[in-house]
């Protein structure tokens, strides 16, 4: 009987969703299972890893049932399934209203299949820690709230998944609690994310006061009418809604919470910091994009911010030795790629790269997990605390684990843009449009940030994979391949890192069928958008800033790219390191891009510190001080009076009779003078 | 008519505690707590029927009754409650079970006189929140003092004496100055109508000169706004909650501070409505409680005591509410009410398990913390729910309450709901600090190391909030309608009386406009 009220449903398309309630139920039965689970089956290594995983996967499954009934019915208008009221007062309601149309639809297949194939490797990866259930219990709910944010029918349930992924995001850094600096991460990742979701309230509190409501359906359809073109209003909205998105999806000037959180779990970083939740931000821009639209100066920001953000997070990849970080920063990097894309408008090549990265990014994470699962163990055996993560301590490894070396191979020709690999079809659009639509400099920092994409990742495998093993003599025998349970995941998203980018195939290339599959899906969604752009003189030249096609450039963008990847393995290959133990910090730029611009630092001391500073001093000096000080003299002013007072009172006949003399006296003087 | 329909529910729930008090009086050393156990269990029993029969949608006074008390005087005894009165007696019969059976390990000696002051307090509590005559309610906003001094005063900690006087001074000092804006209205309304009372329906109708509206105000306010506390005059409560026992935090958070800001919408408001909505009130007002919003966050940010530092987002929070019901906004303010039942459950589950580490190891000190999820889990557990409740993650009560009052307040003050947003960024920068410190890190020190995880009453004590936490933020419907058409016609009411609030007295109805020799019938 319980369920009752979630199987209510208002439709009003053909498309009927199939349970739509328990594709969110049953990652949260899971995550309350596995949560109670944590107090009470400490150490039991079955149900978690049973319950966990299968949770997801019935999640996945009913997507898939309800993405083929979706594509059966083809609906044009999103579906809105509503479940209870959540808000209602004054003129405010807001319902827990769950939306389905083509853009949901794709992140829900995106979410839940990555999940799956996460919370199997993690199966594996985490068997041996003593928090498995725990783990498991923050996972599910992870993707319990990220359903959340794509399901949200209105702003405000969006941003009940937004703010819960970002406490998952928080638990889940910190998973190991007792290590200071992890527990640190994940508190920076928190208030870092929270200047952002500032921005995404008042982002709400203008939608409701100049639309009287906060569902998506109403606010898209009347924005156009309601607002004006580039004005005021639109104008703050959008871009309060990016100030959110730059620190849920790492830009600048937020981005710096995410390279950190590698202090979780490295299959928290596949799934969390790489393929679903810090993609959060181009969602919410490709959701609003009517809103987008209808501001270019907002438009223009995210762009530019993306573009920024790519090159700056590609130079400081390039120096990196922490095989996760250089693959965060590689996140940081391809997602200002995606906002450059959702930013011009290109609505569709910013979720098609969006959905590719998912794959090899998820790929890449999973395979350094591989990587590092095999050199914990390895120093583990041996009693040895050098840093399982550092490419300084690795080298040589593809003799020892060949599944991980081919598949991360993969994932490294697919971000580099190779053809006919995923990344090169969804990045080459995204590059393509860039400059097709005018933004030439924008254009020319894509192509850069995508060189110096197939550099740092060239660099990352041959550090770790190839050369001279540098794990050292005791440790080396140690290492071997992961289990099955770990590299079928592995394989699972090699295939789709490769056949992902073949959904959107444009027209120009020759030899290769043209395929517009994703592009025709999305249309309905991104439709009133596409029309507000092209009426406001959206215009596609067909040529780059400097001249030629689609064809040619991206001929010679795959070639580019094959040609550094060639050159850069040839200059590495043969070049030794020295392990970290051993090795000095580098100096000169290649010092400031291994100490990420002293960003951190700059932020320590311009914000962090002086805040503090300005927070001590409001306790000691205004609350300590000025106040209950003032209040304090008040009492005592009262006590010094009371004890002057007291003075007279000497309890002697003759002093009161000398007062009682003196006064007659006075009173005398004043009626006769 | 059901009994919880009838006019005298009120009264058993106003005397079964103050009953519970003499009872506990009688009671042996071991027994008190028992009994006041069971006596605010059955109050909490006796009040939640109202939740249910309580008729939504109509802003009447339910539960009314009224009957000649001091007749000569136009006193009263009038008690009733409407949409938001009634949340805040639930709120009180609530908290308080908790407050006792957190105090049972807490509370070593005297233990019949602290239960019986408890339960005392409890009793004038609930009178505050349902009286509905100024006398009345003057006495019971009085006779709460007495209780919490003692508590304060006899078991608290080391400066306890200090922290009593002071919380004693500085609601004397406003509430002497109410006396006396109570003592005015009834002769104001005297000289016009010729008639003694101090019966709320009454003097609410009194339309009182602008000019006179503002010195009133003041004095109503100045009471109100130090029981919220409003930035400045908050600076009592961190020492009174540094000193008091758990069960005094619990109360003094949970229900005390709402009596201010129950004043503000229950009496400041209606009463002087021209005054509460000029705009220099109304700027004064969202000031102070923007400074509160986030003075508050930033010192609590810096605190090394981790219940100074709850002390201090109390003022953080309650500035929320005072933004919320001064924007005058029908959502601003049910969101204010909201909050006020939200800062109650996790405020005072916030200062319970800070106690209870307390217990365990006898400093307050953050530093002296660190690891304490390894050992104590479900602890652990529990105060990350509550802190993530006090930061208003939504899913949580917090949330609904804080973006009702800043949506609402968007509306009237956009500047104001935009600088209070930022409070939102603050709170995660004074409670993670704070959660870090105490649950993660390793177990460094020594006594840490064999710490027992809360133990079954310590759980039973946590759970209804816990629960309540998640309820509100997930289903706060039930909570939102009952406050919905009480705040309607508030509002309704005081842009009414705002507007034909007369620049002179109007005619007087009478013959004399001198106050008359009490006592002396005067026909």
């Amino acid at each position: 009987m319980l369920s009752l009220p979630l199987l209510l449903q208002e439709t009003h398309a053909a498309y009927v969703p199939i349970l739509p309630a328990w594709i969110l139920l049953l990652p949260l039965i899971g995550a309350v299972v596995n949560g109670f689970g944590a107090f009470i089956w400490r150490g039991n290594k079955v149900i978690p890893g049973v319950v966990g995983p299968a949770a997801v996967i019935g999640a996945f499954a009913i997507v898939v049932v309800n993405f083929l009934a979706m594509r059966g019915a083809a609906p044009h208008d999103p579906t809105i399934v509503s479940l209870w009221t959540w808000m209602a007062a004054g003129d405010l309601r807001v319902g827990v209203d769950l939306q389905f149309d083509q853009l949901s639809m794709l992140m829900l297949l995106v979410v839940t299949g990555v999940s799956s194939v996460i919370h199997v490797y993690s199966i594996g990866y985490m068997r041996e820690d003593p928090g498995y259930s725990r783990y498991f219990a923050y996972l599910n709910l992870f993707v319990f709230f990220m359903l959340v944010l794509v399901l949200g029918a209105n702003f405000a349930i969006t941003f009940v998944g937004w703010e819960g992924v970002g406490l998952c995001s928080y638990l889940l850094i910190g998973f190991w609690y007792e290590n200071r600096e992890f527990a640190s991460a994940g508190k920076k990742a928190f208030i870092v994310n929270r200047i952002g979701d500032f921005g995404f309230l008042v982002a709400m509190f203008l939608v409701f006061v100049h639309f009287g409501t906060l569902n998506y359906e109403t606010v898209f359809a009347s924005a156009p009418a309601a607002l004006a073109y580039g004005g005021t209003v639109v104008t703050a909205i959008t871009l309060f809604l990016f100030l959110g998105c730059t620190g849920k999806s790492a830009q600048i000037p937020l981005y710096v919470w995410l390279p950190d959180a590698m202090a979780g779990p490295t299959p928290v970083s596949a799934l969390i910091h790489a393929a679903t939740m810090v993609t959060a931000g181009v969602y919410l821009v490709a959701r609003t994009s009517v809103l987008f639209a209808m501001a270019p100066v907002s438009q223009a920001v995210v762009a530019a911010v993306g573009a920024g953000t790519a090159l700056l997070a590609a130079t400081i990849a390039t120096q990196q030795y922490d095989i996760k970080k250089v693959l965060a920063y590689s996140t940081v990097s391809q997602l200002g790629y995606m906002f450059v894309a959702v930013g011009i408008g290109a609505y569709t090549a910013g979720i098609f790269h969006l959905m590719t990265h998912a794959f090899f990014k998820a790929l890449l994470f999973l395979g350094s997990g591989a990587v590092i699962h095999a050199m914990h163990h390895a120093y583990h055996e041996v009693q040895s605390h050098e840093d399982p993560n550092d490419m300084r301590n690795q080298g040589g490894l593809k003799g020892y684990m060949p599944i991980t070396f081919a598949t991360m191979w993969v994932g490294t020709l697919a971000i580099s843009g190779i053809i006919p690999f995923a990344g090169f079809f969804s990045k080459d659009e995204i590059i393509w449009y860039t400059g097709a639509y005018g933004y030439g400099i924008l254009w020319g920092i894509a192509l850069v940030a995508a060189l110096l994409t197939a550099g740092y990742m060239t660099r990352l495998m041959v550090m770790t994979f190839h050369g001279e093993n540098r794990t050292g003599a005791a440790a080396e025998p140690h290492l071997h391949e992961v289990p099955a349970v770990m590299w079928i995941p592995l394989a699972i998203l090699a295939v789709l890192s490769i056949v992902g980018g073949w959904v959107n195939i444009p027209d120009a290339l020759p030899v290769l069928p043209a395929v517009h599959a994703l592009h025709d899906w999305l249309h309905p969604v991104f439709e009133p958008a596409r029309g507000i752009l092209e009426a406001h003189g959206l215009h596609d030249a067909h040529s780059s800033p400097i001249g030629g096609g689609e064809a040619m450039w991206a001929g010679i963008s795959t070639v580019a790219a094959a040609v550094v990847i060639l050159l850069t393995f040839r200059a590495l290959v043969h070049r030794t390191w020295k392990p970290a133990a051993e090795a000095t910090d580098p100096t000169g730029l290649a010092g400031v891009l291994y100490n990420k611009w002293y960003v951190d630092e700059l932020y320590d001391r311009v914000i962090v510190l002086p805040l503090l500073a300005l927070w001590r001093g409001c306790w000691r000096i205004v609350d300590a001080g000025l106040i209950d000080g003032s209040i304090n003299g008040l009492a005592a002013g009262t006590r010094a009076v009371g004890w002057i007072g007291s003075l007279f009172q000497t309890g002697r006949v003759a002093t009161y009779m000398f007062y009682f003399v003196t006064g007659v006296l006075v009173i005398l003087a004043t009626f006769l003078l | 008519m059901s009994f919880f329909e009838s006019h005298w529910v009120l009264t058993v729930l106003l005397l079964l505690p103050l009953a519970g008090a003499v009872a506990c009086l009688f009671a042996g050393k071991d027994e008190a707590k028992h009994v006041a156990l069971v006596t605010s269990v059955a109050a909490f029993a006796l009040s939640l029927p109202l939740f249910w029969v309580f008729r939504e949608g109509t802003p009447a006074i339910q539960n009314y009754v009224s009957i000649p008390w001091i007749g000569q005087w136009g006193i009263g005894y009038t008690v009733g409650v409407d949409g938001i009165s009634l949340l805040m007696v639930l709120l009180t019969t609530f908290i308080m079970p908790m407050a006792i059976l957190g105090s049972y390990s807490y509370i070593k000696r005297q233990e019949p006189t602290y239960y019986a002051m408890l339960l005392l307090l409890m009793t004038a509590m609930i009178g505050v929140f349902i009286a509905l005559d100024m006398f009345l309610f003057f006495l019971f906003w009085e006779l709460m003092l007495i209780p919490m001094y003692f508590i304060i005063g006899v078991w608290g900690g080391e400066r306890r004496i200090y922290a009593a006087i002071k919380f004693f001074l500085f609601t004397a000092v406003g509430s002497l100055l109410m006396l006396v804006a109570v003592v005015s209205l009834v002769y104001l309304y005297y000289r016009q109508y010729g008639v003694l009372t101090f019966a709320y329906n009454d003097l609410v109708e009194l339309p009182v000169t602008r000019s006179a509206q503002f010195w009133l105000f003041s004095a109503f306010a100045l009471a109100f706004a130090i029981k919220v506390p409003l930035f400045p005059v908050h600076t009592w409560l961190p020492d009174a909650h540094v000193e008091a026992p758990t069960a005094g935090s619990v109360i003094l958070a949970g229900v005390l501070l709402k009596m201010g800001t129950y004043g503000f919408l229950r009496f400041a408001m209606p009463f002087f409505s021209y005054a509460a909505t000029s705009d220099v009130v109304v700027y004064t007002i969202l000031t102070l409680g923007l400074i509160g919003i986030v003075y508050g966050a930033w010192v609590a940010a810096v605190q090394p005591d981790a219940k100074k530092l709850v002390a201090y987002t109390s003022v953080a929070h309650l500035g929320f509410v005072m933004l919320g019901l001064f924007a005058l906004t029908s959502e601003s303010i049910q969101g204010g009410i909201l909050q006020m039942v939200n800062h109650g459950i996790s405020t005072g589950a916030l200062f319970l398990l800070i106690g209870m580490l307390y217990e365990r190891r006898h400093t307050r000190q953050i530093e002296d913390f660190g690891g304490i999820a390894k050992v104590m889990p479900f602890y652990a557990f529990a105060f990350v729910v509550v802190a993530l409740s006090s930061i208003g993650l939504p899913g949580t009560n917090g949330f609904v309450g804080e973006f009702l009052i800043l949506i609402g307040t968007f509306r009237t003050h956009p500047i104001a709901a935009v600088i209070a947003a930022t409070g939102v960024v603050f709170a995660a920068a004074y409670m993670l600090p704070m959660v870090q410190r105490i649950l993660y890190g390793p177990v460094d020190e020594v006594e840490n190391q064999e710490l027992e995880d809360i133990n079954l009453r310590e759980r039973v004590v946590l759970l209804p909030a816990l629960a309540m936490i998640v309820l509100i933020g997930v289903y706060p419907g039930p909570f939102l309608e009952k406050t919905s058409a009480s705040v309607n016609a508030l509002l309704e009411q005081i842009e009414v009386r705002a507007s034909q609030a007369p620049l002179e007295p109007l005619g007087i109805d009478v013959r004399f406009d001198h106050m008359p020799i009490l006592g002396v019938d005067e026909d």
